[in-house]
């Protein structure tokens, strides 16, 4: 390691690449400048990729070739191919991918160095204490992070329900599960001597970890999902950067702990905008044990026709639409932004308020209104319309429950107690576009539903917004 | 100082920096951020590269391999997908 190129001119190249990372990601904050700042952070990457071939030398490329052209081809195909609103799993997808190959690169390096060359002695001695202790962690939380991402995406795709899964005894299944992960982690790295023991606790540490990756996230439910998915993408930076103590690799830490720092922004925003800490997220299931005790039968809820609701509508002078996750759900964004067209057409005042939770991620909603070519000026944030409300005509919820549900403010008792909503009861008129009276995410019962003010519109928000545009049309017509 | 020592300050310095570069950003672009950041955290790549260097069907080799397809998966598609939500947002600002 004398030589000028792998001494010198590549830990520096691997040091520009970093501070491009920076760059970028600065460049991520801003709406002007993320596009440069992603294109930046994606050039920082080919230099760290094309740095590392440098440092290797001349050594066999296949596996190299093939595993960058097969997953290029896979990651490519899935970015360009996926809708809009399937965004949120797509994005859990990645990171799980992110994860399971920090652990991957953990593993290989214990058979390569260890296992194949048959060395004994334990991990420790051979690798040293830091990197034996850093290669444990690596596997442990890259492992969580593949299972834990993967049944984020499942659940966020539909292909197992979205509702909390409950086992009896999780607190303590899950809490053996993280000590014995703990234990096999430790035990590899200090104790493990013989080749065959250390396979073998390699293994398990590798399995245990993935169940309690799943153990994790089956307890937590859909409306949750924004925390969860900014903390898994927290956990992936981390895995990189334990990857880096290993490797010894000072790249690989820096940019892993910037993500890690930034997903840990993004659930400490999410967990703000719930009233939530994060372990009352894991840990209580929500949904499960409060809800039957908060659910009730709804008395005097007026069910209009979208006729009735355009009429309301055609004569108001300012409107705000409240999206929610039955938005993405009925692909509707497209149909709502001709809706909010047309009012503005008609001399109305159209905002789309934004609670920050709605949906399925963090900024789940904007990105489904950027795709349907609504100016990002005209999306307002929670503090800032909650004022606006009372001199509000027009509210056109649409696919939103739990977060414009008034019990947060005036149930103590009520498992959403606490948690900011969107004050649209403080409206004229506020109009719900909803396929049935089914309870939201919580299970709880919303009184805003039953409010004298409150017009329910039933049935699909795609179908509804379509024929209130049509109604809007006509009597525009008919002028 | 012993290399882990040297790694934790670089560690410990790096998530500074990312908490004051992230603290302000506009929840416009929370899910950009998150999946531009997300493409970052695929820099396991590098490191999955450097665990496949031989060409022998070796178990070190096969999970090299996994995770250089793996990465590469994170990092491709992260950063493409993120320039195309990022594309829907430019298209507004040029108007």
């Amino acid at each position: 390691m004398t030589d000028p190129l792998h001494s010198v001119v590549v830990p520096l190249l691997y040091l520009l690449s970093a501070v491009l990372f920076i760059f970028g990601l600065k460049g991520l904050t801003g709406v002007r400048t993320a596009q440069r700042g992603n294109l930046l952070a994606a050039l920082a990457m080919l230099l760290a990729v094309v740095t590392t071939l440098i440092d290797l030398g001349i050594v066999d490329y296949r596996w190299i070739a093939g595993g960058l052209i097969v997953g290029g081809a896979v990651g490519a195909i899935a970015a360009l191919k996926v809708e809009m609103t399937a965004m949120p799993q797509m994005v859990a997808l990645f990171n799980g991918f992110g994860g399971g190959a920090s652990a991957l690169v953990a593993g290989s390096i214990l058979w390569g160095q260890i296992l194949e060359p048959g060395q004994t002695g334990t991990a420790a001695a051979l690798l040293g204490a830091d990197s034996a202790l850093t290669a444990f962690l690596s596997i442990l939380i890259g492992a969580v992070t593949l299972s834990g991402s993967l049944i984020a995406f499942l659940k966020l795709q539909g292909t197992i329900s979205g509702q909390p899964v409950l086992l009896p005894a999780r607190h303590v299944i899950n809490s053996l599960f993280a000590l014995g992960c703990l234990a096999a982690g430790v035990y590899l790295a200090f104790f493990a001597t013989a080749t065959g023991e250390l396979a073998l606790v390699a293994i398990v540490l590798g399995v245990a970890s993935l169940l309690l990756g799943i153990l994790f996230v089956i307890p937590v439910g859909g409306a949750d999902m924004p925390v969860i998915i900014s903390f898994l993408n927290s956990l992936s930076g981390v895995a990189a950067s334990m990857t880096g103590f290993v490797l010894g690799n000072n790249l690989l830490i820096i940019s892993g702990a910037l993500v890690g720092a930034s997903g840990l922004i993004l659930t400490q925003i999410m967990c703000v905008a719930m009233n939530r800490s994060l372990a009352n997220v894991f840990f209580s299931g929500f949904g499960g044990e409060t809800a039957a005790a908060d659910s009730g039968e709804y008395t005097n809820v007026r069910s209009y026709s979208p006729e009735e609701a355009a009429m309301v509508l055609e004569t108001a002078e300012s409107v705000v639409m409240v999206p929610g996750y039955g938005l993405a759900v009925a692909q509707a964004q497209h149909i709502a932004r001709e809706l909010g067209d047309l009012l503005e057409k008609r001399g109305a005042k159209v905002t789309y308020a934004i609670h920050p939770v709605a949906g399925r991620m963090p900024g789940h909603m904007n990105v489904l209104l950027a795709e349907a070519d609504v100016d990002y000026e005209k999306l307002v944030e929670m503090d800032a319309i909650n004022p606006e409300f009372r001199t509000t005509d027009a509210v056109l919820v649409v696919g939103a429950n739990d977060v414009v549900n008034p019990a947060a403010e005036n149930e103590p008792g009520s498992p959403i107690a606490g948690m900011p909503v969107l004050q649209v009861y403080n409206a004229r008129t506020v109009m719900v576009i909803k396929r049935s009276l089914s309870p939201g995410f919580a299970g709880i019962k919303n009184s805003l539903f039953e409010n004298d003010n409150t017009m329910m519109v039933f049935g699909d928000a795609k179908k509804i917004l379509q024929e209130l545009v049509n109604e809007v049309k006509s009597i525009t017509a008919a002028a | 100082m012993g290399a882990l020592l040297v790694g934790l300050y670089v560690f410990v310095l790096a998530i500074f920096v990312g908490f004051e570069i992230i603290t302000k950003i506009p929840p416009t672009l929370h899910t950009p951020l998150m999946s531009g950041a997300n493409a970052i955290s695929g820099i396991t790549l590098v490191g999955s590269i450097a665990t496949a260097t031989s060409g022998e069907t070796k178990v070190s080799t096969i999970l090299g391999l996994i995770a250089i397809i793996f990465a590469t998966i994170n990092v491709v598609g992260g950063f493409l997908v993120t320039n195309r939500m990022l594309g829907m947002f430019g298209g507004r600002l040029k108007r």
